[in-house]
């Protein structure tokens, strides 16, 4: 065991806790960012101008009217920015723009004494579009060449001979849905100017630091001018890493111009029509398999719908390409990525950052070429799954991929696998209209930021002399149990109870230059520098109690609250009075720590190295009953055998991984972005933009019978007390339930039908592929054998990928 | 007329200066109760659920949930509101608050005190735990199975709540962990007080005015003074109109509570159902009567919803997607129209003339709806949507057909979703009617009944879809309906 994931006696890491603000949750109590504007006076209230064109220039804007509008204070537009007019770190997306991007792109904020009043005020100012040609569909982009960023490429082995040698070869072509985030707390801000001048902007953000950057180069100012603060969020899934700051931005930049407290809250609608999602992608492939159906080649260029600026578009595509393989071993392989410049919302992180796009790619190829190569899809999974020695196309070792079978055998197990596909046989054989499915899918997710630099973070945590902890850190908390999980670490490091714990707010006056709380990452980095942090003040106190207790320091052991020597029976001192006696002797009670992941290295430039720390691993089998006349369907039964190394927190590790299920089904078969495609003259419009429109699960949703446990001894060496990160990777688990749609589809058909299904499998896309599936139309979705489908090469002159970020990086170790 | 104001969790709040378009959600949280969230600001999320007491039908008063977000603040002058927070306190949690809690049934929290409260009322819910079951309960009772507990929860309780965080599991559990309410509960012991009365109300701000008027006179002179004024029941709608379109009503008159319209008597002819009466009261007041009506309730939005919304609000709106239209039309429901004048009686199926227009002239409220009897004996509802639960129709179907010795003597079919009002699908009834109950010949009518109607294109579902969902509605009744010598007598 390394020290970092070395757990002492008597833990208080994997006890199973509640979540540390649940009874502040289920009695309303625990606040968030915008249920703290009572506790300010003279708020004003901020509503946005939206436009309503896809792609148009600006001709006038006139903000006169609104001031006639009572209750109307400020109308904030471009001539009052002091510093930079951009909402991001990249520079392309002006945060009051002279050009309309997109339907419903905020052109300039009214600010007033009432939302009433800022609302009325909004629809009062006067502006003259003239449009602009738009396109908006990810098909429409590659058509025209509508690319932005960097193109990454990534290449293992000789796929050309790979192909020409392979017993079979299939291409097809591919085209899926992004998702809404829909976190139930929208984006909200709320600044203020502070009685000492500094900027304070409370924010509902997984990106305090960022978010304090860019409010400060808005403003013309320097970080240290600039506080943000984050309680706690209503939810945000990726949703609130890049997108609140330039909401935040609007809200301090009109509480410095007004001095009065400005609050910034996006309904619902305003929200779906403005706030980036997760990215669309369009997949063009070529694979070659033996003929035991073992991979021997994949050819596949894959094109993510990017919407109107960057954003994080381009890691996203690298952890796409990265994650193209899923758990299987693909000894050939070239991928290219581009990201299409479309006329919609800014598309962004969301839970699995490109990740599940890239695997949902090879499991749609897996699904649809199953039947082909006359394997059962369990079998032909199971062939394929990477064994000891193996490593990925990026040339990383895939480490415990033992790990990944023993789930995989314990799914088949405890899901009675072979016993329930029988069964299915059967009733479908009896049933006309009923079909039923079983599907077996793998996950496996590589943990830590693709970018190194990411890969640090900051804790400073202080005893006072009564004993109390308080502890901060920089990662958020977002409803996925962070600071739960710290505060168990910094009980276990410090070998006292939880109750003399206490987290504060997440601020960037106490932790600087944090990461964003993303990529799963938040309790492997956070809680690595807690406990850093804890064992100095813990090393120091040994110090003082080594004295007392008339032993080595290194004897001295902290438990449950109470101070002794190892091995001895004798005496006990509590951690107060230590902690007391340490005050007296002038010892420092307080320490601040840094974490920094290590043995990472990456070159995006050659999509090359070891950009993860480790994989997480996971394996789900679910099984649908679909009805054929509607195409109607239900989950029956999900299980679920997931990698979170020794968990931290059981309870809120199982609500991870049942959460993600059930929201990465809701993207694959229920929810469904809709965009005016037309040439009408709502054209670039969301259609789906709000509740009422876009479905997300609700309780009809949930498996029936769901049975999920974490895989047991299996310790990860390289993260705090040997867990490993959960809050994606369980999200892929829901692969199993799309291809368990396929499998019951396909048994409306003759035996061996191949089926193309829509994602979103909606029940009317389930529906069109029965009617498919009942023609026993010919396999006209995949293409067997040479040239087929053709994925795109890249361009002579395209971008060579290397994001801005890295290129600083790699300058610095240039010289 | 005494000053509005509102009982919140035991406490009397003035409704001071409350504009007419305010909601409660955001009147609450005004008053420093921001335990109630927006998610949606439209009654799909019920992030902003808190109980109303209301009159009951086991129980004199029943904590009934609503989506505060949906109604005027200005509609609960003289009502009494519980919020998550007079539930529980952290230091003193309710039972539901603390099964919630300790179970992982909060992640990020935001939901957390909608459910509560949505979750409170079911625990409350007379005879929840009786194993004979609640005889108001047409979903079912109190058998386990995948839609209730052991403790006889009934899991469409939560269906207008929505959670982003947990996949529900653990709320499910909490759900059904529940006891009884016990002997001493304060919450418990209220239900059997009488509920509070309404109260006449007249708030005017500005230039806008809500008025509860005292009784249907009053409701007749208001409406001939302004023909424009926007009339509520639930709410549902209006909330909808203010919050997202921004619609902001001159007048707005509550009939909700007007005992004309709070009907309900079945006689030999028909039952008749007051228009104001919530669909939750009319589910179990009708008590299986009408089991054409039973398969449609938990498919018409969610229950918080039905606890507000009503027959007539349904049909007053007129939407073509309305759930209990192609169900009523199917019944040939009759529509009772009250004015100044004195009441009319119009067929349903003769009652919308075009997209939201009806036959209801101004000045008239719609009083009642009659479904006549006897019923047909073969019924069914088919609905398409997205999800199963609390979702609109892309397109719905009600089936009401009478198959004596194999053969279909009378067929009804009411169509929604798929025309710019409700309608019956006559054509269909034609080639049904008369004919024998067999494969060949519901083939040849689910044929007829695809070309049904125009349907159209949206983001709901294709027009090819819709067209084709007319047609397997049917295929599917026949197949899942008995074999003819089995249709009972």
């Amino acid at each position: 065991m390394s020290a970092l994931s070395e757990r002492p006696a008597n833990p208080v890491v994997g006890l199973s806790m509640p979540h540390e603000s649940a009874a502040g949750h289920v009695t309303g109590e625990a606040l968030y960012t915008d249920d703290l504007v009572l506790r300010s006076h003279r708020v004003l209230h901020a509503h946005p101008v939206q436009a309503p064109h896809a792609h148009a220039r600006i001709t006038a804007l006139r903000t006169e009217p609104a001031y006639d509008v009572p209750g109307v204070v400020r109308v904030l537009t471009a001539a009052d920015v002091p510093g930079v007019n951009d909402a991001g770190v990249k520079h392309d997306e002006p945060l009051f723009p002279d050009e309309v991007m997109f339907h419903g792109h905020a052109v300039c904020w009214v600010l007033a004494e009432t939302l009433e009043a800022a609302r009325l005020g909004a629809a009062a100012v006067d502006v003259d579009y003239e449009p602009l040609p738009s396109l908006v569909t990810v098909r429409e982009a590659i058509e025209a060449d509508s690319f932005q960023g960097g193109q990454p490429h990534l290449e293992r082995g000789d796929v050309g001979s790979a192909f020409d040698a392979a017993e079979h070869v299939f291409s097809g072509e591919f085209e899926f849905s992004g998702q809404e985030h829909f976190y139930l707390e929208t984006h909200c801000s709320l600044a203020q100017v502070d009685e000492n001048g500094q900027v304070f902007v409370q924010c509902s953000t997984q990106h305090p630091s960022e978010t304090q950057e860019i409010v400060a180069h808005v403003l013309g100012l320097h970080s240290h001018e600039v506080t943000v603060q984050c309680l706690r969020m209503g939810g945000a899934f990726g949703g609130k890493e890049m997108q609140p700051h330039g909401y935040a931005a609007i809200a301090a930049l009109g509480a410095t111009l007004t001095g009065r407290p400005v609050r910034l809250r996006l309904n619902r609608t305003q929200d779906m029509t403005m706030s980036g999602k997760r990215h669309g992608f369009h997949a063009r492939w070529r694979v070659g398999f033996d003929a035991d159906g073992r991979f021997q080649a994949l050819d596949a260029t894959l094109t993510s719908d990017g919407g109107w600026s960057l954003d994080l578009s381009e890691p996203v595509l690298a952890r796409a390409l990265c994650h193209l393989d899923n758990s299987y071993w693909i000894p050939n392989v070239r991928a290219n990525g581009r990201v299409a410049k479309t006329h919609k919302t800014s598309q962004t992180a969301f839970r699995g950052f490109g990740g599940p796009q890239g695997m949902l790619v090879i499991e749609d190829i897996l699904g649809r070429c199953a039947p082909l190569l006359g394997i059962e899809p369990d079998e032909l999974r199971a062939r394929n799954l990477y064994r000891p020695g193996h490593t990925t196309p990026y040339g990383q070792p895939v480490g415990h991929p033992e790990r990944l079978h023993a789930a995989w055998e314990q799914v088949l197990a405890s899901g009675d696998f072979a016993a329930r596909t029988q069964e299915i046989a059967r009733f479908n054989a009896a049933h006309a209209h009923t079909k039923r499915g079983l599907a077996i899918t793998p996950v496996k997710f590589g943990i830590s930021f693709n970018l190194t630099a990411f890969n640090q973070a900051g804790a400073l945590v202080h005893v006072y002399k009564d004993g109390s902890v308080l502890i901060n850190h920089g990662g958020t908390e977002m409803g996925q149990g962070l600071h739960t999980k710290m505060t168990q670490v910094a009980a276990t490091a410090l070998g006292v109870p939880l109750a003399k714990v206490r987290l504060a707010p997440t601020r960037t006056d106490k932790v600087p230059n944090t990461s964003a709380t993303a990529a799963s990452s938040g309790a492997d980095l956070n809680g690595a520098a807690i406990k850093n942090a804890c064992e100095q003040i813990r090393e120091r106190l040994a110090q003082v109690a080594a004295t007392r207790l008339g032993v080595s320091p290194a004897d001295v052991r902290f438990s449950d609250g109470e101070v002794h020597a190892v091995a001895f029976s004798g005496e006990r001192v509590s951690w107060e009075e230590i902690v007391h006696a340490a005050y007296f002797q002038r010892v420092q009670l307080f320490a601040a720590a840094f974490y920094r992941t290590e043995d990472l290295h990456w070159d995006s430039s050659v999509m090359h190295g070891e950009p993860f720390k480790y994989f997480a691993y996971g394996v789900a089998a679910s099984e649908v009953e679909v009805d054929g006349f509607t195409g109607a369907n239900t989950l029956r039964r999900v299980d679920i055998v997931h990698d979170v190394g020794e968990s931290l927190s059981p309870l809120i590790d199982i609500g991870q991984v049942e959460g993600a299920f059930v929201q990465g089904a809701g993207w694959l078969t229920l929810e469904d972005l809709r965009w005016d495609e037309s040439d009408g003259p709502g054209r670039g419009r969301l259609l789906t933009q709000a509740a009422s429109t876009y479905k997300l699960p609700s309780f009809s949703e949930m498996p029936a019978e769901f049975n999920v446990a974490l895989l047991q001894h299996a310790p990860e060496e390289g993260a705090v007390y040997g867990s490993k990160a959960v809050g994606e990777p369980p999200l892929m688990l829901a692969f199993s339930v799309r291809e368990a749609l396929r499998q019951a589809v396909a048994a409306f058909g003759p035996a061996g039908t191949s089926v193309d299904l829509a994602s979103p499998a909606t029940p009317e896309a389930v529906w069109w592929a029965v009617q498919q599936a009942r023609r026993s139309v010919e396999h006209g979705h995949v293409a067997e054998g040479s040239p087929g489908v053709v994925p795109d090469q890249p361009a002579a002159d395209a971008h060579e990928y290397e994001p801005e970020s890295e290129r600083v990086q790699h300058q610095l170790s240039r010289t | 007329m005494e000053s509005p104001s509102v009982t919140v969790n035991g406490r009397t709040v003035p409704l001071d200066a409350v504009a007419p378009h305010t909601s409660a959600l955001d009147w609450l949280r005004g008053e420093g109760l921001t335990g109630a969230k927006e998610g949606c600001a439209e009654g799909e999320c019920g992030a902003c659920s808190v109980l109303v007491a209301r009159p009951g039908i086991t129980t004199p008063t029943e904590w009934t949930p609503l989506n505060a977000c949906l109604m005027p603040a200005a509609s609960l002058d003289g009502q009494e509101v519980m919020t998550a927070e007079g539930l529980g306190t952290a230091k003193d949690l309710h039972p539901v608050q603390r099964e919630m809690a300790v179970r992982g049934g909060s992640q990020c929290g935001y939901c957390t005190p909608g459910f509560v409260c949505s979750m409170a009322a079911e625990y409350y819910r007379p005879g929840r735990c009786a194993h004979n079951g609640d005889p108001g309960a047409a979903s079912g009772g109190d058998h386990h199975d995948g839609e209730h507990g052991p403790n006889g929860f009934d899991l469409h309780a939560l269906s207008g709540n929505l959670c982003r965080c947990t996949g529900y599991r653990p709320i499910r559990d909490a759900a059904y962990a529940l006891g009884e309410p016990g002997q001493d509960d304060p919450y418990a012991a209220r239900a059997d007080q009488a509920p509070p009365a309404p109260r006449a109300t007249r708030v005017v701000v500005d230039d806008a005015a809500f008025v509860r008027p005292v009784d249907l006179t009053e409701t007749f002179a208001l409406l001939a003074e302004r023909p424009d004024a926007a009339l509520v029941a639930g709410s549902t709608d209006w909330g909808v109109e203010v919050n997202l379109r921004g619609t902001r009503a001159p007048l707005t008159v509550a009939i909700d509570r007007l005992p004309e319209l709070r009907t309900f008597e079945v006689t030999d002819e028909h039952v008749e159902i007051g228009a104001a009466l919530s669909l939750t009261e009319v589910e179990r007041r009708l008590d299986g009567r009408v089991p054409l009506l039973d398969q449609m309730f938990p498919q018409f939005a969610s229950r918080l919803i039905r606890n507000g919304a009503t027959l007539g609000g349904n049909l007053g709106t007129g939407s073509p997607i309305g759930d209990t239209p192609p169900a009523l039309l199917a019944l040939d429901a009759v529509v009772v129209l009250a004015s100044a004048d004195g009441e009319r009686q119009v067929a349903l199926a003769d009652y919308f003339t075009g997209y939201r227009q009806s036959v209801r002239q101004t000045g008239e409220i719609i009083r009642a709806v009659r479904v006549p009897l006897p019923l047909a004996r073969l019924t069914a509802f088919h609905k398409i949507a997205k999800r199963r639960f609390d979702d609109i129709s892309s397109v719905a179907v009600g089936f009401a057909l009478d198959v004596e010795d194999g053969v279909v003597r009378r067929a009804r079919i009411g169509l929604g979703g798929i025309a710019a009002t409700p309608i019956r699908a006559l054509r269909t009834e034609e080639a049904l009617t008369g004919q024998p109950w067999r494969d060949d010949v519901v083939r040849r009518a689910a044929e007829v009944m695809s070309r049904e109607g125009t349907p159209l294109d949206d983001h709901r579902a294709s027009s090819a879809y819709r067209a084709a969902m007319l047609g397997q509605f049917l295929l599917k009744l026949y197949a899942e309906s008995p074999s003819p010598q089995e249709v009972p007598a």
